[in-house]
């Protein structure tokens, strides 16, 4: 069988800065896992900029992103497979991991790794998950499916467009296929406020015109072949649709920008607990899994805002993996372990779990709220004692924040940990 | 040339009769309006092989329904075609209903369904621990099993094209003549086929069908929503949960399917034969309904829902299949709504024998092969099986499909074998590409890009499933 010290699932932006950073931490011996054509995920259809200004300084288009990091493997020579399907992990009997794939060279094939960075990303809510009413013609896209036919295989997928949902690649779209002379008629939203980031409702939707309906949904798809119309309804403060309050809207295309969900079937399917809210694996600060030896970072953990962050965040957990690989398979020294809960408007937090090292290092919890607070107070706390208080002007659902949790405050933590975000 | 017979309309029992007649030296073309094979009532309904306790004993559904589900193992397996036979129960949840359930028993006996027995409330939810607490008794069925109807079908017109058939898509028939001896067919766009008998199994348009032939039938198209939901929940049940029938309809069953997923469905209710909506309404009744028979339906793992069209015949409750009163080398099959897949093997063989009846000579085809050949499903196969094929034809190694683990080879070969796919739900349907979770969103630009180069026509060409349904509309700029 194949061996190696680390394998990484996924040749995305989390999968290839991970692979980086174990690298420089000193393992020389990685295998990145690739299914599509080539390393970048899904960053080689992002042809928008935008990326890297927190991580570069400047502001670069997703497949230049993503060669920033393909260098950056190339020069290691960190080795890589494309075209390759991971089909399972299981545990080896020497606490070890086994990966099994499937590639057009080797069939199937094994490989035992002393250590796993899931990195597999997300997919988008699909029309079916959102059971929407209607006909079922052709021409109703989740908004990557067209964006991938429009970026890399240069076809119009739609010419008359409503979108449902204004998350980010949503937004993205409607500009993008604007700009290729598309008749974008609106982006709808069920939620009040939209999920997507500031920059792209400004960029996106307001520089083109394009209405943006708050508290709207698609209520009807119609069209026995390919889409003639939807019915857009608004939708009442429990989200339901009032149906005195629809109009058909004539068009080819629906595109859906309604969430994405981590990619995690794998992870279930090797035994890994997984965190209801963010759909990703419950992990520690080092983003280590429940299972030893077992890393998450990326989409695949919980949906990130920018790729920035989750360049940062696979850092963490490839450097992770190097230092438990380095040290024979150990972790470093835990004095406790505590968990970290939610309150308020707070929605998930990444780590779920704080193991409190002998030498514990600053520790960022990233978090998302579940509605617009303006002038919020941020505030962590530890039983009765407060870590850490912070106002932040506004917090919304569509971007991620977190809180730094210093080596002092660590030192007085002896028991759960409880972040909040109140009005 | 004129063929011996054609069958009309290829969904299940169209394409069992095609496969049937193949047995036989006899010339045999099927004919479909769609694009693709299964595409009316096969296409949509609850995939179940039913015991056959529910139709009235001395009913031609009666003696087909338990004929054919006791056929259907072997033919399954002859085809390559995954069938399970997981059991099913009636579940009733008050002492009425206890009593139907009792009826249904006793029907099942005077049916000859094997395998039938009344039990407790308790007992049902030792056998599936998923049932409600309300669940007062169930009639278990042993010998019940599930099947993928459009799977069947294309399998079995495959198999018959294999044996010589042939298969005319996109023929939608307007005008049948007859000169005595043999028939005409006419289809909307002026082709033409001639044969000397005609079997209609037109499904929900055989009354037009049948008109065209002088015979006069009601066709009503009956509407029945689903739900299907993620592998995942699949193993909530291992048996078809159905409820007991009640005045106010025939209750919502909870099954799994045979390839994983659960399904939960259907709504019952009169609609127009084009009408495939899905509506708030029937998806809210499904998941009110479904919920009371099993508590932990988890409807945050649908995938999908789509509706099924049953054609039920306004003349008669039971299954139609009579030569045609005004034209002795016609047969009818009109009416065949549930249990017609059941029964769909033995409608097959009694279609036959209704021709042989009214003169056709059935003459045994010595090179008949029944069997599906070059059609291993390669996810069924050993990881040695795999490695060898993969190293013969190394588009095997390449998962398109992620969901599903589909591979590019497995999606060659459904545009390459009889009956071929040309459309993404072609291929979809033959190989579960775009089936899973992500219901095509990484997929489909991949399945486009093989069948455009596949059938050598551009990418735009490429339709979801026939005519109008073009995916795109050319280059970008």
């Amino acid at each position: 069988m194949r061996t190696c010290d680390i394998a990484v699932i996924g040749g995305g932006p989390a999968g290839m800065a991970a692979a980086v950073a174990a690298h420089d931490a000193g393992i020389k011996d990685i295998l990145i896992i690739e299914r599509d054509e080539g390393l970048g995920g899904i960053l080689r259809q992002c042809i928008h900029n935008g990326f890297g200004l927190h991580r570069f300084g400047e502001e670069l288009t997703g497949p230049e992103y993503a060669d920033r990091y393909k260098k950056m493997v190339i020069e290691r020579e960190i080795p890589y497979v494309v075209k390759t399907m991971v089909l399972d992990i299981t545990k080896s009997d020497g606490g070890d991991h086994i990966v099994t794939a499937m590639n057009s060279e080797s069939g199937v094939f094994h490989i035992n790794a002393k250590a796993v960075v899931l990195a597999m990303g997300c997919r988008e809510r699909s029309r079916g998950q959102l059971n929407i009413p209607g006909d079922r013609p052709a021409g109703v896209y989740s908004a990557g499916t067209a964006q991938r036919f429009m970026n890399i295989n240069g076809e119009m997928p739609g010419k008359n467009v409503v979108i449902l949902g204004s998350g980010d690649i949503g937004l993205i779209m409607a500009r993008r296929m604007t700009l290729e002379g598309a008749n974008v008629k609106m982006v709808c939203e069920l939620m009040p406020y939209s999920g997507g980031l500031n920059r792209n409702i400004v960029q996106c939707l307001h520089d083109f015109n394009i209405p943006l309906k708050l508290s709207h949904t698609v209520s009807k798809i119609h069209g026995k072949e390919r889409v003639e119309g939807v019915t857009v309804s608004e939708v009442d403060e429990h989200l339901r649709v009032i149906p005195e309050k629809s109009e058909y809207v004539e068009c080819d295309t629906l595109l859906l920008s309604c969430g994405l969900l981590p990619e995690n079937e794998l992870t279930k399917s090797a035994g890994i607990p997984l965190d209801r809210i963010t759909g990703g694996a419950v992990v520690n600060q080092n983003r280590r899994t429940e299972d030893k030896g077992v890393y998450s970072c990326g989409n695949v953990l919980h949906v990130h805002d920018l790729v920035d962050y989750v360049s940062e965040e696979a850092e963490l957990a490839g450097r992770s993996a190097a230092e438990y690989v380095l040290a024979g398979k150990k972790e470093p020294e835990c004095i406790k372990t505590v968990n970290v809960h939610n309150a308020g408007a707070v929605r998930y937090t990444v780590p779920q779990v704080v193991d409190i090292y002998k030498e514990p290092k600053d520790i960022k919890i990233y978090f998302r709220v579940g509605a617009v607070l303006n002038n919020a107070t941020i505030t962590v706390k530890c039983g009765e004692k407060t870590l850490l208080s912070k106002k932040k002007r506004k917090v919304a659902p569509g971007e991620m924040e977190f809180v730094l949790l210093t080596e002092k405050m660590l030192g007085e933590v002896d028991s759960d940990i409880i972040v909040s975000a109140e009005n | 040339m004129i063929y011996d017979v054609a069958i009309i309309g290829a969904g299940v029992v169209g394409g069992l009769t095609a496969r049937q007649l193949s047995r036989y030296k006899l010339s045999v073309c099927l004919i479909e309006a769609g694009c693709d094979v299964a595409l009316g009532a096969t296409k949509a309904n609850s995939a179940i092989v039913h015991g056959g306790y529910d139709p009235v004993p001395g009913t031609l559904k009666a003696e087909l329904n338990v004929k054919g589900t006791a056929m259907m193992e072997k033919l399954c397996e002859e085809l390559e075609v995954h069938y399970k036979n997981n059991g099913s129960m009636v579940v009733a949840f008050d002492e009425e209903q206890l009593e139907h359930v009792k009826k249904l028993y006793q029907r099942g006996i005077a049916n000859g369904v094997p395998g039938l027995s009344v039990i407790s409330g308790d007992r049902a939810r030792e056998i599936e621990p998923a049932l409600s607490k309300n669940i007062a008794g169930a009639l278990l069925c042993e010998s019940s099993g599930i099947v993928c109807p459009y799977d069947l079908t294309i399998a079995a017109v495959g198999n018959a094209m294999d044996n010589g058939a042939d298969l005319a898509l996109g023929f939608k028939v307007v005008d049948i003549k007859d000169n005595g001896e043999n028939y005409e067919i006419c289809s909307d766009d002026g082709a033409k086929i001639q044969a000397r008998y005609v079997v209609n199994s037109a499904g929900l348009y055989s009354d037009e069908v049948a008109r065209m032939l002088g015979d006069e039938y009601h066709i009503t198209a009956k509407k029945g929503e689903y739900m299907l939901l993620d592998k995942s929940e699949g193993g909530l049940v291992k048996k078809t949960i159905f409820q007991t029938p009640t005045k106010a309809g025939k209750g919502i069953l909870v099954s799994p399917t045979v390839d994983g997923n659960l399904l939960v469905g259907p709504t019952s209710e009169k609609t127009d034969k084009g009408d495939k909506a899905t509506t708030p309404g029937g998806l809210d009744t499904i998941k009110e309904k479904a919920s009371m028979s099993a508590d932990n339906i988890n409807y945050r793992a649908v995938i999908t829902s789509f509706t099924g069209l049953r054609a039920s015949c306004d003349e008669s409750d039971d299954f139609i299949l009579e030569i045609s009163k005004h034209s002795k080398r016609a047969i009818n099959a009109v009416g065949i709504d549930s249990p017609g897949l059941s029964s769909s093997p033995a409608i097959a063989e009694y279609i036959a024998q209704l021709l042989s009846d009214a003169g056709l000579k059935l003459e045994e085809n010595a090179d008949f092969c029944g069997r599906r050949v070059n059609c291993k499903h390669f996810r069924t196969l050993s990881e040695a099986e795999k490695n060898e094929m993969i190293k013969k034809e190394p588009s095997y190694g390449r998962v398109i499909c992620r969901c599903e683990t589909v591979t590019e080879g497995e999606i060659l070969e459904a545009i390459r074998q009889n009956p071929k796919a040309t459309t993404i739900d072609g291929v979809k349907r033959r190989t579960r590409a775009g089936m899973g979770r992500c219901q095509g969103g990484f997929c489909m630009p991949f399945v486009t890009d093989i069948i455009a180069k596949e059938l050598k026509i551009a990418r735009c060409q490429v339709t979801k499933t026939g005519g109008k349904s073009r995916l795109l509309f050319g280059k970008t700029k």
